[in-house]
């Protein structure tokens, strides 16, 4: 405006400004004005340094591209060295333990304090990445997946079965997967609708359980013994080689209710566990077997051997795993945290040594640690 | 001066701005209310409604609807404000400026109705898909010729240096906006469509476009507003216009350049990188100017924070602007980066610089324009103005302190490996860890909405031409009245 104008006189007659002393540069605008001081003498210093910092950095470090790539750096740093070097770190911490491990068995393992560490750790380690998701962080499972601190096991508690079962899945897509199917006996019409109320009345009654709902619990036995007893037994306590589990204790992998054993018997069930021979290293596998066993329920052949005379008539593909889990107390038959004196095991060959020898190919076993190293170091980045 | 703004008062296009203003504080409320909401989703994930308000889509309608929506307007209402009154004419058309108005909230409600029905082109700060993306080119260039033929036909004969910094703002959004949108529709009448953009050089325009996202709306435009309502509320001259110049202009030409560092130890070839953290470290003092410029304009009038909160506002944020310009070129260091990146520490940063900086000083020009542009002597009630300031402050440093802990804490988890060389931690124990820090975080959000609702209220008061006499009465050395 007019206003404004009558304000600026132009450049000549610069006005002082009251309260610092220090001149305008003469314009206003809308009753701004600026004063002259000059930039901050240290603002400028900082602003230079930092500019000399960065052409130091400049020729230290690959920075500018060229026709045919980019500069370099003077001692040749690329991101893909620091991660192979931060890597090679890790791989050694490992290497000090991983040597002893490939070749020490499970029994061995156990009573080796030091390599007994070393499994855990990396077991857990590769628990929390990859097991977790369905087992839980601490193992305990939910509906569908079971609880792995407990001793009610499907296939077997042992190492050995466990590594198995690691290795190779459950119904996966592994030609070697652990494999049965819980048949859907009243969708595909096994049984009549009637049949499949009084065979779940009588499951439900051998754990104490059926409720209000007493149905004909002779005829239920009548109708389990004829369709559930090859795979269950006879006395119901499960059989570890079709990983039929037992039905007479409280322990339900898809739920004890009522309308869950029926739907179970109505439409079968078929819970999925991957394989991980091809995703894991196999001493990450041997880890996790270890871990997984001394959750809280592993248990030891010597256990089953002489503790347990074998309640349950099984017909073992592993002769020894015919212990009932269930009646072992975890205490009596895991490995105590330190406790090399409890295990008395002293049979190192067996099942375990062939499938450790196939299992660990030095050259083989050395590269896929770092694997699971590098995503992790991705992640965390 | 005072007796400038009564003569002019007819001659300005007040209307469009008072628009602007009340769509700043609208959309400011909901961007908050959506972001404490997304926080408290982080914290309970239960709260994740499906599929329409889970977090996934949520999450950008939070950041579009406090950058774009809010920041937007703030800087639509500001800009037309100060471009008017520093250049002493009208704005140069009157219906395209009313058309940037209902175009640009087209544009909000579009970009966020497609978010909640998962039309998204995924581009962080960027997710509108093309067909928004044209209609903001459109609604941009109204912008740019509003505000350029305005100053055009200035009456004053130099521009004031709060325009340089809105001129660099609209014009560099322009082609960053151009740049990183460049894409193909998948067909006329779909949503859908691709970036031009591939690999690594996707990334790292999507990158070039996001941290000047950063730079050149929330930074240059913001210092824009501080360049004229800090001298103006302080009633003092701006420290140094020689120190304006230098900061402007390497400012201006180094931000761009700073991109690369949101990709360290990525796909993208080391020579980038080195370049993107050099440029951000020598970005610091350039965006320091800003600051030092700003307080240094109290100078002589310190005494003016004790009787003023709406300048407090405005020095709060230049402290909340000095320290995460500092923060982001120390998280550009490589090795900083390394602990910092894809943390919490990042979020803490952006909303260090988003509540303090940009919130603050937003406040702080509404709380002087809003009785200016409806012709009222004061502001109805200081005494809120001074609450709002404590209630929010309090809310960014938990918000913050919380983001800080969280952050550090999960990068350090996520690479802490054992003297076995195993992992120490998962991922999902990272996660339980920080909930108790989601917690603070939330809090830290609620206070700030709460803040925001008490300007609200005042607004509402004010523009009905209430005043909270006793206050001014018992209360003399508050300073009601302005310009």
């Amino acid at each position: 405006m007019t206003d404004g104008n009558k304000k600026n006189p132009g450049h000549q007659g610069k006005e002082i400004d009251r309260v610092s002393g220090v001149e305008t540069t003469g314009h206003e605008w809308d009753g701004l004005k600026e004063l002259n001081n000059p930039a901050p003498r240290w603002w400028l210093w900082v602003f230079y340094i930092t500019c000399i910092w960065s052409v130091w950095y400049w020729v230290v470090y690959p920075s500018w591209p060229t026709l045919s790539g980019a500069t370099e750096g003077s001692y040749g740093w690329t991101q893909y060295k620091k991660l192979a070097a931060e890597q090679q770190e890790i791989i050694d911490r490992q290497n000090a333990y991983l040597d002893r491990f490939k070749k020490a068995s499970f029994s061995q393992i156990l009573k080796d304090k030091e390599l007994y560490a070393f499994a855990k750790a990396g077991g857990s380690a590769a628990f929390k990445d990859n097991c977790a998701t369905c087992h839980g962080t601490g193992g305990a499972g939910g509906p569908g997946y079971p609880n792995l601190n407990d001793d009610d096991w499907l296939w077997g508690g042992e190492i050995d079965t466990i590594y198995e079962t690691i290795l190779y899945g459950i119904r996966s897509a592994h030609d070697d997967t652990r494999i049965s199917e819980m048949p859907a006996f009243g969708k595909d019409e096994l049984l009549e609708a009637g049949q499949v109320e009084q065979v779940v009345d009588y499951v439900l009654s051998l754990s104490g359980k059926g409720g209000e709902h007493h149905g004909d619990l002779n005829a239920g036995q009548q109708i389990f013994e004829e369709n559930c007893a090859s795979c269950h037994g006879e006395d119901a306590k499960g059989l570890r080689d079709s990983g039929a589990p037992n039905l007479t204790d409280s322990i339900w992998l898809f739920g004890g209710d009522r309308a869950s054993v029926y739907k179970t018997v109505f439409e079968g069930r078929k819970g999925v566990m991957p394989t991980w021979v091809d995703r894991l290293d196999k001493q990450t596998i041997r880890q996790l077997a270890v871990y997984v066993h001394e959750l809280g329920g592993g248990e030891t052949r010597e256990a089953s051997a002489s503790e347990q005379a074998a309640p349950m008539e099984a017909t073992p593909v592993q002769d020894e795993s015919s212990a009932s889990d269930e009646d072992v107390a975890p205490s009596e038959v895991a490995v105590p945290d330190e406790g090399e004196d409890s295990i008395d095991e002293e049979d190192s060959s067996g099942v375990s040594e062939p499938l450790e020898e196939t299992a660990v190919p030095v050259e083989e076993a050395a590269p896929p640690m770092p694997e699971e190293t590098e995503t992790n170091s991705h992640d965390g980045e | 001066m005072t007796t400038t703004v009564a003569d002019t008062h007819q001659e300005y296009n007040y209307e469009v701005v008072r628009l602007f203003t009340i769509a700043t504080v609208f959309w400011g409320l909901a961007g908050f209310v959506v972001g404490l909401l997304i926080a408290l989703q982080l914290a309970f994930p239960d709260l994740n409604i499906e599929p329409y308000l889970n977090f996934g889509r949520l999450r950008p309608l939070h950041t579009s609807a406090v950058i774009f929506a809010f920041g937007g307007n703030a800087l639509f209402a500001t800009s037309y404000f100060v471009v008017q009154r520093t250049c002493q004419v009208r704005l140069w058309s009157d219906g395209l400026a009313f058309f940037t108005f209902w175009g640009y909230q087209l544009v909000i409600v579009m970009a966020g109705v497609g978010y909640l029905f998962g039309v998204t082109q995924g581009k962080e700060y960027a997710e509108p898909e093309w067909y928004v993306d044209i209609w903001l080119t459109i609604v941009w260039v109204a912008y740019l010729l509003v505000f350029l033929g305005t100053v055009m036909k200035r009456k004053e004969p130099h521009l004031y240096v709060a325009n340089w910094f809105y001129l660099a703002f609209i014009i560099t959004v322009a082609v960053l906006h151009l740049g990183n949108a460049l894409s193909v529709p998948v067909s006329w009448t779909g949503t859908k469509s691709y970036t031009v953009f591939s690999g690594v050089q996707s990334a790292m325009i999507q990158w070039w476009y996001g941290h000047n996202a950063v730079g050149f709306f929330l930074t240059a435009g913001f210092l824009g507003m501080m360049y004229y309502f800090v001298p103006k509320r302080a009633e003092r001259p701006v420290y140094s216009y020689r120190l304006s110049i230098l900061h402007f202009w390497s400012l201006i030409f180094i931000y761009i350049w700073a991109g690369p560092h949101h990709l360290h130890y990525t796909a993208l070839p080391d020579w980038a990188q080195t370049l993107g953290m050099t440029f951000s470290i020598m970005l610091w003092m350039p965006s320091w100017g800003g600051m030092i410029n700003g307080v240094m304009t109290l100078s002589g009038a310190w005494h003016k924070l004790r009787e003023d909160p709406v300048l407090r506002f405005m020095i709060i944020s230049l402290a909340f602007y000095g320290m995460s310009t500092f923060e982001g070129p120390l998280m550009s260091i490589k090795s900083v980066n390394s602990l910092s990146h894809y943390t919490d520490w990042t979020i803490g940063h952006v909303h260090s610089g988003a509540l303090g900086w940009v919130g603050f000083i937003s406040f702080g020009a509404l709380y002087y324009m809003v009785p200016v542009l409806w012709g009222r002597e004061k502001l109805y009630s200081m005494k809120l103005v001074n609450l709002h300031l404590w209630i929010a402050t309090i809310g960014i440093v938990l918000y913050i302190a919380a983001m800080w802990v969280s952050g550090i804490m999960q990068g350090l988890m996520w690479r802490d490996y054992d003297d076995m060389g195993f992992l120490e931690y998962s991922f999902v124990e990272s996660v339980m860890a920080m909930h108790p820090f989601y917690l603070i975080r939330a809090l830290g959000g609620a206070l700030y909405v709460i803040g925001a609702l008490i300007m609200t209220y005042n607004f509402y008061r004010t523009i009905k031409g209430d005043v909270c006499e006793e206050e001014y009465k018992t209360d003399g050395v508050l300073k009601g009245a302005v310009a």
